[in-house]
């Protein structure tokens, strides 16, 4: 069975980011980059699924510039056999990301798609259930356990007031949450092996996918800030302090 | 035209989520239309017909909506949505599953978790964690909206006098089964409707520990959150998490109990009137947010708070 992971190059989690100062956007030079990590996550349960003897493939994708062959070469150092680089200067939306990986679903037939249920920088959490909507499949979002028998996917997904199954017929997508799984760490010798592995190029132009978008960023501010208040002595006071000044209890 | 909301419901009532997203429809303007979708939902779209502001409700009531099963009701939605202005759901978890299913169905984009309206094709969305706040423009002739709850007032549930019809749409996909579910079972508030809400983090050191905050919680009718430390960590199950992949929190007061304050369990409550911060390291970064900070061991402070409440 073949498995499709498409990855996205983000912002490393631990910078904090700074809004430009003409408000057009985030600033992203010289800020370390790294694969986003639902994306780590949904490399990393392909792997276990391949591990188990379920999975016999897996392809590692990605929508972006040439600099994001780093982090498919990552995720080929982790477990992934070959990777897909649709090549594009634009900052694709999710719904052309979803197209794109649509006509990479038509050309590779994976039995499963498990991807990240957001990335960390856009924060849109819509690319894999758009591209389920697409490709006609079912989809388990936001998994928090994945298992594959019989033809069929069940997937127990985290919602709001706790954890529901469901079962999908395959193929199917999976979007991943983060007790998923713990995601290794890539070795060395895995590193060095991972370079020799096959990392194909397509322009977006050949899978005839445009990556225009319908929204228009107008500006990009800083949130409203928070100030420090007062620190309180005992609880005692806290308590006064709430009930008195604040007037929350 | 006009603009569809989808209702999250439990058959009888229309959940309190749904209400800020009508006032998000009231901001953009235009005729109001609520979809009900369920089995044996009848009730729950006699209450959406009450809510203030409310034009129409549909209520599609089949078998095949029971356990809201995103193939089936993006296939719904994306139909009886057509022609929409706007198609207006919570960011919940139960919005962000089937949502952008709807928008791809109809071929447009999705403009995820809204803050703010700022005209009927201008909103404001934060990104990267809350960290920046994007205004975007969409000129899609439907707009496909997930609604952050936390940005907007509830409207009234009462004083309107809508009608009901039955939408008699049968989307069955087939390609998914509801197997089961485990939901959390509690009397106290839900999370992200309490006016007061108590998290405690990694400085809790195990479950058992929680149940001091139980106890203060009870005391106040608050509800009790949890940072990711302390979920990962197997102390209280994930849907108790507040935090950037957790839930959004915007009460009265939050306080934050052994919890540091990286950035992700921030972007998930600053948006609170007030917060309380109790950790006994002084640098922790949860004191550059918080209104009142108090410096001390949590295991005497909390028993302490539990006395004088």
């Amino acid at each position: 069975m073949k498995v499709l992971v498409p990855i996205k190059r983000v912002v490393d989690y631990n910078v904090k980011v700074r809004v430009k100062a003409d408000n057009s956007g985030v600033d992203l030079a010289n800020v370390k980059m790294a694969m986003n990590p639902f994306c780590e996550i949904a490399v990393e349960e392909a792997v276990r699924l391949k591990e188990k003897g379920v999975v016999t493939e897996i392809i590692a994708v990605t929508i972006g510039n040439k600099a994001a062959q780093e982090q498919l070469r990552t995720a080929m150092a982790l477990g992934a056999d070959r990777s897909i680089l649709v090549e594009t200067e634009e900052d694709a939306q999710p719904l052309a990301i979803a197209k794109a990986l649509k006509a990479l679903v038509d050309k590779e037939s994976p039995d499963l798609v498990i991807l990240g249920k957001q990335a960390i920088d856009g924060d849109n959490s819509q690319t894999g259930q758009m591209l389920a909507a697409l490709a006609g499949m079912p989809q388990g979002t936001f998994a928090s356990e994945v298992n594959v028998a019989d033809g069929k996917v069940k997937v127990t997904r985290e919602i709001d007031g706790g954890l529901q199954t469901v079962e999908l017929s395959l193929p199917a997508v999976v979007t991943t949450d983060l007790r998923l799984n713990e995601p290794r760490y890539a070795s060395l010798p895995n590193i060095m092996k991972a370079k020799k592995k096959p990392l194909e190029v397509i322009s977006a132009a050949d899978l005839g996918v445009s990556f225009a978008s319908s929204t228009k960023t107008l500006k990009v501010e800083p949130p409203a800030e928070r100030s420090a208040g007062i620190k309180v002595a005992s609880v005692a006071e806290l308590v006064e302090k709430l009930k008195n000044e604040a007037k929350v209890i | 035209m006009g603009i569809l909301v989808y209702a999250e419901h439990d058959n009888n009532s229309i959940k309190g989520a749904t209400l800020n997203v009508i006032t998000a429809a009231k901001a953009i303007g235009g005729d109001i239309t609520v979809l009900v979708a369920g089995s044996g939902c009848g009730a729950a779209a006699e209450a959406a017909a009450k809510i203030d502001g409310v034009s129409k409700v549909l209520c599609a009531d089949n078998a095949a909506y029971e356990h809201q099963l995103a193939e089936n009701v993006a296939a719904l939605v994306a139909e009886a949505g057509k022609g929409s202005s706007h198609i207006l759901a919570a960011a919940t978890t139960t919005g962000k599953n089937f949502m952008p299913r709807v928008a791809a169905l109809l071929d447009v984009e999705q403009i995820s978790e809204i803050v703010a309206v700022e005209s009927a094709d201008t909103f404001k969305r934060p990104i990267y964690a809350g960290n920046a706040i994007a205004t975007v423009q969409n000129s899609d002739s439907t707009k496909v909206i997930t609604v952050r709850t936390t940005g907007f007032d509830a409207a009234a549930a009462e004083g309107g006098s809508a009608s009901v019809e039955a939408l008699d749409v049968a989307k069955d996909e087939g390609k998914s089964a509801f197997v089961g579910e485990e939901l959390a079972k509690s009397d106290r508030p839900e999370l992200t409707a309490a006016k007061i809400v108590i998290s405690g983090g990694r400085g809790m050191q195990n479950g058992d520990n929680f149940e001091m905050l139980y106890k203060v919680a009870d005391k106040l009718g608050a509800a009790v959150g949890a940072s990711r430390a302390a979920v990962d960590a197997g102390f209280v199950p994930n849907d108790m998490q507040v935090g950037q992949t957790g839930k959004i929190v915007a009460p009265d007061l939050y306080v934050a109990v052994g919890i540091s304050g990286a950035i992700q369990h921030l972007a998930g409550m600053k948006d609170s009137k007030v917060i309380v911060a109790i950790n006994k390291d002084e640098e922790a970064p949860i004191f550059q947010v918080a209104d009142y900070g108090l410096v001390a061991d949590l295991f005497d402070a909390v028993p302490e708070l539990d006395s004088l409440v």
